[in-house]
């Protein structure tokens, strides 16, 4: 528990580092960043920044928890991290929000498999039958994390979210690749669902809680929501500023 | 307690392309149509918010709910047949305008040899060439009889399009010019030009210009927004039969539409169909709907489960290749693909539209000599651009890692300098490949839900390798700098999306004993129904399949026409 402690004040005195040199003005308009600055920020940075900052000083009502409890959703955010972490590129899966948006999404339609087909009898089939499980999507994560609280004791004497990234990846990758014993759940299976919420919850609109500030599609020169391309469809390629599903409201 | 209510002409199960079709020049006719659609009413006025990948893409928003009712898969008879629990290689369209709503737009009509297969293929390379177990049939119609329907159907929906220079002879020009081409486009075209191949634009229904169909409907032009396939259409560019066809029908006052209205038999007495028995699933009363004449315009599957459930036509029986209902169900070989890397180049592959591309035919159907290879028929190779969202489009070389940081880097480094060319594969019928009913799982009303037994045969496997081969060419024409090509096909996989062109299990030729139906969608077995859709085609051949299915409504509005003046089997 006090590691879980040390590691929300590292993540927040990191933030609050990250907010100084933006409010400081060194990450704001021309002003060249290079070297170890430019690894700190890892976005281009301009003065739309300014903007933002503002906004991030609004609480977000929406970041709050619908499904997991604490210690559930600290191991998601940190799985989610490891599958799409930050680099030079921007922000991981950690700062986009993806950790509430999978919390967000379990708790509705998707998590109960309201539109799949549930009925019973049920059989193990053959892989090219697809699922055929009776655990419901909720189930299966929580299920799947406790089995990786689990498994990372086992091995490394201390919960995953203590874990070193290098660890993190390799307890990640032993349940991707079928390697950890679950008689309940398929490991590899757990582990392709999170990797596809992580990135929905990097690329979907920011109206379902992940894609902080659109940063997840401004990585990849994704414009978002347009109108229309009509008169850039015969040219070459064009940097367009995004706009989200609430620019249309 | 059943309702029954008043007798009405003719009564159409499922308001999509094809029933909205029939519906529309039935009316026009002065007939009093009702149509029962399962789902719910649409308008473009939905789509305001529909630049949502994960509403409409992953969530399947314009889908059939699965939960109410899906089928069951297997690779072969010794298998356990299992429920489709949740989507994959195919959506099954719901609600007004069904499939017709969500598709692409890419509007090709198949060529004169696809109609004539058998006959063509033994005249050409003898009856050995047709492996045992493929049970390839002549469709009982010709291309050129079917041309007048196909342009009925492009000038209707205002398909954009340039003449296909190895295509069927066409009667007049599409009604409106090619789509804009982009400069990847404009890379395929020089590439396969170089290489003597003959690239045109791909048919499209998102229209390139404003324009006002025969039937007075006007509608505007695409804006290449890059929301097509899975999503509606918010300007209604998208020619879709909400926006074309059923509006039509409204105006004459003669088409009674009830959505909420979910089918489940076609009831009939000495051979002939009385009506159809439906469910308003918003309250659960059970209705009775008397009617002259049935017409069946639901999806594929939905065509073989409502005839199976009703008993009507013989079920087929795939140890003695007898009977016809569920019969040659095919679907499409679309994985013969290859991806190309383009390291020095950045494109605007999040821009486009459904049906933007350049496409090649030189290795479709029998346009080239199959003597020396393996399969028969073959498919399109194409360069779409229908818009690359976000979630779902994170190309990275093969071999690499496909998540942490090397999968960031290079998912964000290649998204836009990806580009793939595509083969658009026929698929043939075998006699193992069939429909029936399971005996097992059961749909919200406990109705036995459809069986599918299908796997890729050497068929499939030798085309698709050919066709990723000559896909590898055109994008090393184009200058890829590393081209990810497929090499082995596998087993069908229902798990993963390969597209929804489901066909057959109510197929149409000229002999009662080996089809379900006539050239007129009519059925042999009962001479006032008419099961119209792709359910009826014997084969799929190397195309998207919605021409075809316009052309054969409007040629089935034809007959049920005919049949209502002066009755019987249609000739």
């Amino acid at each position: 528990m006090s590691e879980e402690k040390n590691n929300n004040q590292a993540e927040k005195e990191n933030l609050s580092r990250r907010k100084f040199l933006r409010n400081s003005g060194i990450a704001v308009g021309g002003l060249a960043v290079g070297g170890v600055l430019g690894s700190v920020i890892p976005w281009n940075a301009d003065t739309a920044e300014d903007t933002q900052q503002q906004q991030e000083e609004t609480k977000n009502f929406n970041q709050a928890l619908m499904y997991f409890n604490q210690a559930e959703f600290r191991t998601i955010e940190a799985a989610t991290e490891r599958i799409f972490p930050q680099d030079d590129n921007g922000p991981g899966a950690r700062e986009l929000g993806v950790a509430y948006y999978i919390d967000h999404q379990l708790a509705g339609a998707y998590g109960f498999n309201a539109r799949d087909y549930m009925q019973p009898p049920f059989f193990h089939g053959e892989k090219e039958q697809g699922y055929q499980g009776r655990l419901n999507r909720r189930e299966i994560y929580r299920i799947g994390i406790r089995e990786m609280q689990n498994y990372s004791h086992q091995n490394y004497d201390t919960g995953f979210t203590e874990l070193s990234e290098e660890d993190q990846d390799k307890v990640l990758t032993d349940f991707a690749d079928e390697k950890v014993n679950i008689t309940t759940i398929s490991p590899g299976n757990f582990f392709q669902l999170m990797r596809s919420m992580t990135l929905e919850g990097v690329y979907s609109d920011p109206l379902y809680g992940g894609n902080k500030d659109m940063d997840g599609w401004k990585m990849r020169d994704y414009p978002g929501n347009q109108m229309n391309y009509t008169d850039i469809i015969e040219g070459e390629f064009k940097e367009i500023p995004p706009n989200s599903l609430r620019d249309h409201m | 307690m059943v309702k029954t209510l008043p007798k009405t002409d003719v009564v159409i199960v499922g308001v999509g392309w094809a029933g909205g079709i029939i519906a529309s020049e039935l009316t026009k006719q002065g007939l009093n149509v009702v149509g029962l659609e399962k789902g719910r009413e649409r308008e473009t006025e939905d789509y305001y918010m529909v630049h949502d990948e994960l509403r409409y893409a992953l969530r399947y928003e314009l889908m059939q709910d699965l939960s109410k009712d899906t089928l069951t898969f297997r690779g072969n008879e010794k298998i356990r047949a299992l429920p489709m629990r949740q989507y994959g290689s195919f959506l099954l369209g719901d609600g007004l305008g069904g499939a017709g709503v969500h598709w692409n737009g890419q509007t090709f009509r198949f060529l004169p040899y696809d109609f004539e297969i058998r006959s063509k293929t033994i005249e050409r390379y003898g009856k050995n060439k047709i492996p045992a177990d493929m049970t390839l049939q002549d469709w009982g119609i010709t291309y050129d009889e079917l041309e007048p329907y196909y342009d009925k159907f492009e000038k209707m929906a205002g398909i954009s399009g340039e003449e296909n220079p190895l295509g069927g002879k066409r009667s007049d020009k599409y009604p409106t010019p090619p789509m804009k081409h982009s400069p990847q486009m404009r890379m395929f075209k020089k590439a396969t030009e170089k290489l003597k191949y003959h690239p045109y634009t791909v048919p499209s229904a998102n229209l390139s210009e404003a324009y006002e169909n025969p039937d007075g409907i006007s509608r505007a032009a695409c804006q290449y927004c890059a929301f097509c396939e899975r999503f509606g259409c918010e300007y209604g560019a998208k020619a879709d039969p909400v926006v074309t066809v059923i509006p039509v029908a409204k105006q004459t006052g003669k088409f009674d539409l009830r959505t909420h209205s979910w089918v489940r038999r076609i009831l009939h007495k000495d051979g002939k169909a009385t009506g159809v028995r439906y469910t308003d699933v918003t309250t659960g009363e059970e209705i009775e709907q008397p009617a002259d004449t049935v017409v069946v315009t639901s999806y594929v599957f939905n065509n073989v489960k409502l005839l199976l459930n009703s008993k009507i036509g013989k079920p087929y029986d795939p140890s003695t290749g007898k009977g016809v209902v569920g019969k040659n169900y095919a679907y499409q070989v679309v994985k013969g693909s290859a991806v190309g890397y383009f390291e020095d180049e950045k494109f605007n592959n999040f821009a486009g539209a459904g049906a933007l591309g350049m496409v090649i035919d030189d290795f479709n159907g029998d346009n080239f000599d199959h003597s020396d290879v393996d399969f028969l028929h073959g498919g399109y190779l194409a360069l779409t651009q229908t818009g690359q969202r976000p979630i779902q489009n994170n190309p990275i070389p093969k071999e690499s890692p496909t998540w942490g940081k090397e999968f960031k880097q290079n998912s964000l480094k290649y998204i836009n300098k990806t580009l793939s060319v595509s083969a658009m594969g026929a698929s043939l019928p075998f006699k193992q490949h069939y429909l029936d009913l399971d005996p097992v799982y059961k749909d919200t009303f406990g109705d036995p839900v459809i069986r599918m037994t299908y796997d890729f045969k050497d068929q499939d496997r030798h085309l698709a390798q050919f066709t990723a081969k000559k896909a590898e060419g055109i994008l090393k024409e184009m200058g890829a700098d590393k081209i990810d090509t497929m090499k082995e096909l596998g087993p069908y996989n229902i798990t993963t999306y390969q597209s929804t062109h489901n066909t057959g299990g109510v197929i149409m030729g000229d002999d009662p004993n080996t089809s379900a139906v006539n050239n007129y969608s009519q059925m042999w077995d009962m001479d006032n129904l008419f099961v119209v859709g792709a359910s009826s085609f014997p084969h799929n051949s190397g195309y998207n399949p919605t021409d075809t299915v316009g052309a054969l409504a409007y040629r089935a509005a034809e007959g049920v026409i005919k049949y209502q003046k002066s009755g019987g089997i249609l000739a």
